[in-house]
C-alpha cells in the first residue's frame, strides 16, 4: 500500500501504547473481520504524551464491513471504568478491514469530539497491519500523532 | 444543588434543566451528544424539560462511529 496520498502533518503530541495492548487491538480487529471493529482507549495525558493504560473493546452495533457505531451502553461503562481507575478516555480505535489507515470522509464527518484521538487500524494487507492515530478538527482538518509501541 | 457532571461534583442552581447544563458546560457539538442521568439515557427532545435534581450524576457521550469508505 502506498500511503503517499495520505500524509498528514504530525502534531507535537505522541501516543505511547504497550506492546500487549497493541497486540490486543490487532487480535480483536482481526477476529472481527469482515466487520469493522471498534473500541476506546483509556489512559493519561501528561503534557504532550498520551499514555494508553487500558483498552476497551466495544461492540460495533452496525455489524458492517463499511461502518461502525459503538454501543452507547458499553461506551458509558467504559467511561465509568476509566474514571474508577484514574484514567481518561483519550479517544477511540476502529478497523478498516479493506481500506487504508486514514480518516475516511465519513470518519471525518462523524468525528464530533475534536479533543479525541482517532486511531485507525488498516487490515487490508494480511501481513502488514497499519495502525495510525489522528486528530480531526471541526473543519475536518486532519493531523497525525506519532505512535510509540513499547 | 450539587450534581455530578462527568464524575466531578458541581454546584448548580435549583431548577437547572439539562439543556441549560449543556449550555453552561460549553459542550462541543452539543447536537451530537448523548446524555445519561443516573445511567439512564435521556431522549434529546426531553433535554429542555428535564430538570436536574440534587445528587444527579450526568454523563455526556459523543456518538462514536464512522466507516472505511
Amino acid at each position: 500500500m502506498d500511503y503517499t496520498e495520505y500524509i498528514y502533518p504530525f502534531t507535537d503530541e505522541k501516543i505511547i501504547i504497550k506492546k500487549e495492548d497493541y497486540n490486543s487491538i490487532l487480535d480483536y480487529c482481526r477476529q472481527g473481520i469482515p466487520e469493522e471493529s471498534c473500541g476506546l482507549i483509556g489512559g493519561k495525558k501528561d503534557e504532550n504524551i498520551n499514555r494508553i493504560e487500558k483498552v476497551y473493546f466495544l461492540t460495533n452495533i452496525d455489524h458492517s464491513n463499511e461502518h461502525f457505531s459503538m454501543d452507547p451502553k458499553e461506551q458509558l461503562d467504559a467511561y465509568k471504568d476509566a474514571r474508577a481507575n484514574g484514567y481518561d478516555i483519550l479517544g477511540n480505535f476502529h478497523s478498516h478491514p479493506e481500506s487504508p489507515s486514514r480518516p475516511s470522509e465519513e470518519d471525518k464527518k462523524l468525528a464530533y469530539d475534536s479533543k479525541a484521538i482517532y486511531m485507525i487500524l488498516s487490515l487490508m494487507e494480511d501481513n502488514n497491519p497499519v495502525l495510525r492515530a489522528f486528530h480531526v478538527e471541526k473543519n475536518s482538518i486532519v493531523t497525525e500523532h506519532e505512535i510509540i509501541v513499547e | 444543588m450539587k450534581i455530578i457532571v462527568a464524575g466531578e461534583k458541581k454546584e448548580y442552581e435549583e431548577g437547572t434543566t439539562l439543556e441549560k447544563l449543556i449550555e453552561k458546560e460549553d459542550i462541543d457539538n452539543p447536537q451530537y451528544v448523548t446524555v445519561t442521568i443516573n445511567e439512564e439515557f435521556v431522549d434529546r427532545e426531553k433535554f429542555s424539560e428535564t430538570v436536574l435534581k440534587d445528587d444527579d450524576s450526568i454523563e455526556f457521550l459523543y456518538f462514536m462511529g464512522g466507516g472505511q469508505r
